[in-house]
């Protein structure tokens, strides 16, 4: 009988132990790569909570950007003789947050500029300061969007925005408008040879940043912005007789006018759409150039998307990717060393630019692209409007969105538009 | 351990392999409790310097615990209890408390800081560069060892190569002659031992020499970024004792302004100075706001029926399919059971999130499979009857496997003595059936179709992944067709404008009431049904 007490005493002691060390947050779960500065990391894509790395300088961004952070990571590694870490982090944003406010986040945030808004929120990010002789090297559109309250936050690197493409089969030309650019392929879609001539992706849900670029064109905006610049939350204005003249004209390419504009082509199938070559043209941005290049090889073309007819140039939603201090990193002095100075340099944007092929922010190292596509894409985020930053713009995406799924599934537009103004008043009002 | 000796030790169970075996018990009782009493005695000062007094109570009452049980020879029971208890407490009880105590305050988006933190961000944010203001290339220098002390910054002048030193008592121009200059950096300094960049780095860590590290000067204050340094000032200060911010240039005052579940530096005319707030006890806000919130409180009724409806359904037609074809297969004249049941449960090896979003298109109205394969014209997803039913068809396919697994191997469990019986007395199939089989199976599958229908009360990914709780009405863009409570609560709670944490708990302390009022009501009307056994 003793024996098996003893036993069972043993037994027990090792799940204890192991509380124990649960229970004293021992765990050394450090599961984060962390391999010297010189090899490609894997990122960890896993949906457990980010875990910080052990290099000298740890820079968090989102898995698919990790390829080309790295190098430029690496330069600076070599440079200041410290080993630097980038980590692909699936909640790039919101892990970050958390991580950052429970001081075992990174170093240096990579992310888009519209996240700064929450970021600055949050006080997880330190505004940066750079001369106006920097920043007068990148693109103004790009050093706009990350400014937030008059303080720069970001080192951007990279501008996007949409643009449309169009398959020359269908849509051989430079359209001036976006009725021609339906029209162009109109006689395909009649004779069956194609399923719809313009791929907008809305989906059930709507999508507000797909209807952007029509929606500015007919006059409506979504915040105003004050004389300096920023955007301003209490001017909202998807009520204003302008906004609503807009949606009115939005929804002449809807599913009971044109049919143009369907609640069935949505985020899920909008590309397919387009590389099978069932669609004539279609708005996106370029991320979707890999696919398109890889489908149609030669026969397609990107253009800035045109506005309506007769009505003001299209203003899509521009974003920039840029390079954050954390507020609570552990290295600042490597950190601030890295976003303005290691980066910002034409060298390493040059090396950011080769390795990602994606329209650059600083102005020389786009003189030097060639590829007609790079530079077309950052043309329209130049002509695009910084999306906006603020935490209230958070408030918009989602009721916008339902509203445009709205109005080109039939409903009223100027009603619509007049709910969609209340709710989304009444949700930044209660922020 | 010989044969003998095992004979042995059976023959004589207070012999010499009984004591032996003792030590061995001893010796790892006395390492793990040395361990466990090592481990608090470790963690103590660390604790004890961040002052996380209820943290040290808790980990010096596990040890007493732990000590007082199995140093002694008595609490032979609680021998056998401890474990179990500490595991629910630390991962049953210590959640739900933790959740409880999350929901009485405002912490989310904006309240993740103290205010003290609040406050020197909302001024370090606000610092700028003066006209003016000059740059400079920084190195630090010790007038002892580098690692001793006190330092002081050596900063060139980026634009006229004048060489300072900076020290927290202000700026004071260098001899020239003095200092050796590379490459516009200072690489040597008559006097000072220079830092490398790692120290520097080093030494401006939390709790560092350099961290805060100031030059004042006439315009404001030198402070380093990376390795320059730049002039800055922030016009605005806070005065504690009033707790207000004044911003010295403009004059004009921001005190603290309840809105909503937080309060804001505002100023007399509402400008909000930041959206930054901090953390604060709310205490039963959360839980008025979840039950007085217009928006919560007119779609609750219907929301919470539907959540109902749809769990009742998903639980009744995969019970009901699952049970149909576990009974067809049962049969011993069906030829190839084993292939029928492999081929059935494949929707169970599918991963269901991408299960579901493959079923999402499937449902998509023009390019679908369903719409195009049937020749139907239905909005699946648009409509909000049809994607109910879409909904329940997509979580009727990935859950009927699950109940085929369960009630097959409960129809195998049923003794068919019980059929035979009931057949020499004259029973047809169904009478077997509805009569003996099933109330048999009901028995043990019963308890399942509970858990069944506490998991797909709360199917957050059947309705996300689907159709993200819509379709909307634009009057009501937060309440959506198929939404379901967790699904609703999710979007009020974190999809807008940020996380609210806070009260994102209040609501999970509700549902986790309700669903276990729910639970406890369905155990106690399955216990009527073991009487039939």
């Amino acid at each position: 009988m003793r024996t098996r007490t003893t036993r069972t005493t043993v037994r027990s002691f090792a799940v204890v132990a192991s509380v124990s060390f649960l229970l004293t947050g021992c765990s050394g779960a450090d599961t984060a790569s962390s391999d010297s500065s010189g090899s490609a990391q894997p990122a960890s894509e896993s949906a457990a909570p980010a875990v910080r790395g052990d290099e000298d300088l740890i820079i968090w961004a989102e898995p698919d950007r990790v390829e080309y952070i790295q190098q430029v990571a690496d330069a600076f590694a070599e440079e200041n003789g410290i080993s630097v870490g980038v980590q692909g982090i699936v909640n790039t944003r919101q892990d970050f947050i958390t991580a950052n406010s429970a001081s075992n986040g990174p170093d240096v945030l990579a992310g888009a500029h519209d996240w700064i808004g929450q970021l600055v929120q949050n006080g997880a990010v330190d505004p940066l300061q750079l001369s106006p002789d920097d920043l007068e090297a990148y693109s103004e559109t790009a050093v706009d969007a990350s400014t937030y309250r008059d303080q720069l936050y970001a080192l951007p690197y990279m501008v996007e925005s949409v643009a449309l493409y169009c398959n020359t089969e269908y849509a051989p030309d430079t359209y001036s408008s976006i009725e021609d650019v339906i029209a162009a392929s109109q006689s395909a879609v009649d004779d069956g040879t194609i399923d719809v001539p313009l791929v907008l992706q809305q989906g059930q849900l709507g999508d507000a940043y797909h209807m952007q670029p029509l929606f500015t064109s007919a006059g409506g905006y979504i915040f105003g912005r004050d004389a300096e610049g920023n955007y301003d939350p209490t001017d909202l204005g998807l009520n204003t007789p302008d906004s609503i003249a807009a949606a009115e004209k939005i929804a002449t390419l809807g599913e009971d006018e044109t049919n143009t504009i369907r609640r069935s082509i949505s985020s899920d199938n909008y590309l397919s759409l387009f590389t099978e070559g069932r669609a004539g043209c279609m708005v996106s941005g370029p991320w979707a150039l890999p696919d398109v290049r890889e489908a149609l090889g030669e026969d397609y073309s990107i253009q800035p998307v045109p506005g309506f007819e007769g009505m003001q140039p299209a203003e899509p939603f521009m974003g920039s990717q840029g390079f954050m201090v954390a507020s609570n990193g552990e290295n600042k002095a490597f950190a601030e060393e890295f976003v303005t100075n290691g980066i910002n340099s034409e060298e390493a944007m040059q090396t950011l630019f080769e390795a990602s092929n994606q329209p650059p922010a600083m102005e020389s190292v786009r003189e030097g692209v060639t590829d007609e596509d790079v530079l077309m894409f950052a043309t329209a985020a130049d002509e695009g409007a910084p999306m906006p930053a603020i935490p209230a713009m958070a408030e918009v995406f989602a009721p916008l969105g339902q509203a445009w799924s709205a109005i080109i599934g039939g409903a009223d537009p100027a009603e619509t538009m007049n709910q969609t103004q209340e709710t989304i008043a009444n949700a930044i009002a209660s922020q | 351990m010989s044969r003998a000796e095992d004979k042995g030790r059976r023959r004589d169970p207070e012999g010499r392999t009984e004591r032996s075996s003792g030590v061995v018990g001893l010796l790892i009782k006395i390492v793990a409790l040395g361990t466990i009493i090592g481990l608090a005695v470790m963690l103590t000062p660390a604790l004890v310097g961040t002052d996380r007094w209820g943290f040290l109570a808790v980990v010096w009452g596990v040890v007493a615990v732990l000590g007082v049980t199995y140093a002694t020879r008595r609490f032979v029971p609680a021998k056998y209890l401890v474990p179990g208890t500490l595991l629910l407490v630390l991962f049953v009880v210590y959640p739900i408390l933790m959740t409880f105590q999350l929901s009485t305050t405002n912490y989310g988006d904006g309240t993740r800081t103290s205010k003290e933190v609040t406050v020197s961000r909302i001024i370090g944010a606000a610092a700028q560069q003066a006209e003016g203001a000059r740059t400079f290339e920084l190195a630090v220098g010790s007038e002892g060892t580098a690692t001793s002390g006190p330092y002081t910054f050596l900063l060139l002048d980026a634009a006229t190569d004048e060489v300072f030193a900076g020290t927290p008592d202000g700026l004071t121009e260098l001899d020239p002659d003095t200092v050796t200059v590379e490459d516009g950096a200072i690489t040597a300094a008559e006097g000072f031992t220079l830092l490398d960049r790692r120290q520097i780095n080093e030494f401006s860590q939390r709790g560092g020499e350099l961290e805060g590290f100031a030059v004042p000067t006439d315009n404001g204050v030198i402070t380093a970024q990376g390795f320059s340094a730049v002039e800055l000032y922030s016009p605005l200060e806070y005065d504690a004792a009033a707790d207000t911010i004044t911003n010295v240039e403009t004059g004009v005052d921001y005190t603290p302004v309840q809105s909503g579940d937080r309060k804001l530096f505002t100023s007399a005319e509402g400008e909000r100075l930041s959206t930054q707030s901090w953390e604060e006890n709310v205490g039963l806000d959360n839980y008025v706001r979840a039950f007085t919130d217009p928006r919560i409180s007119s779609d609750f009724v219907g929301i919470f029926i539907w959540t109902l409806v749809f769990a009742v359904l998903s639980v009744g037609t995969t019970f009901a399919l699952g049970l149909f074809l576990a009974s067809v297969l049962n049969d011993a004249r069906v030829r190839g059971q084993r292939a029928y049941r492999s081929i059935l449960l494949l929707p169970y090896a599918i991963p269901g999130f991408i299960a579901l979003l493959v079923w999402s298109s499937f449902f998509n109205s023009e390019f679908g499979l369903i719409n195009n394969v049937l020749n139907l014209d239905i909005n699946w997803l648009g409509n909000p009857f049809w994607a109910k039913v879409a909904v329940l068809l997509a979580n009727l396919w990935l859950g009927f496997p699950y109940m085929f697994l369960v009630c097959t191997g409960a129809l195998q469990a049923i003794p068919s003595d019980y059929k035979e019986a009931a057949s020499l007395d004259g029973a047809t199939g169904w009478t077997n059936f509805s009569k003996i089989t099933f109330p048999l199976l009901l028995v043990a599958v019963a308890p399942l179709l509970v858990s069944s229908f506490a998991f797909n009360f709360n199917n957050f990914n059947a309705i996300f992944l689907l159709t993200e709780g819509g379709p909307f009405s634009p009057d009501n863009p937060t309440a959506g067709g198929t939404d379901i409570l967790i699904s609703y609560t999710y979007r009020l709670a974190v999809g807008g404008a940020g996380q609210q944490i806070g009260f994102a708990s209040a609501i999970s302390v509700v549902l986790f009431i309700i669903t276990g009022v729910l639970a406890a009501l369905q155990f106690r009307a399955t216990r009527a049904l073991e009487e039939v056994g």
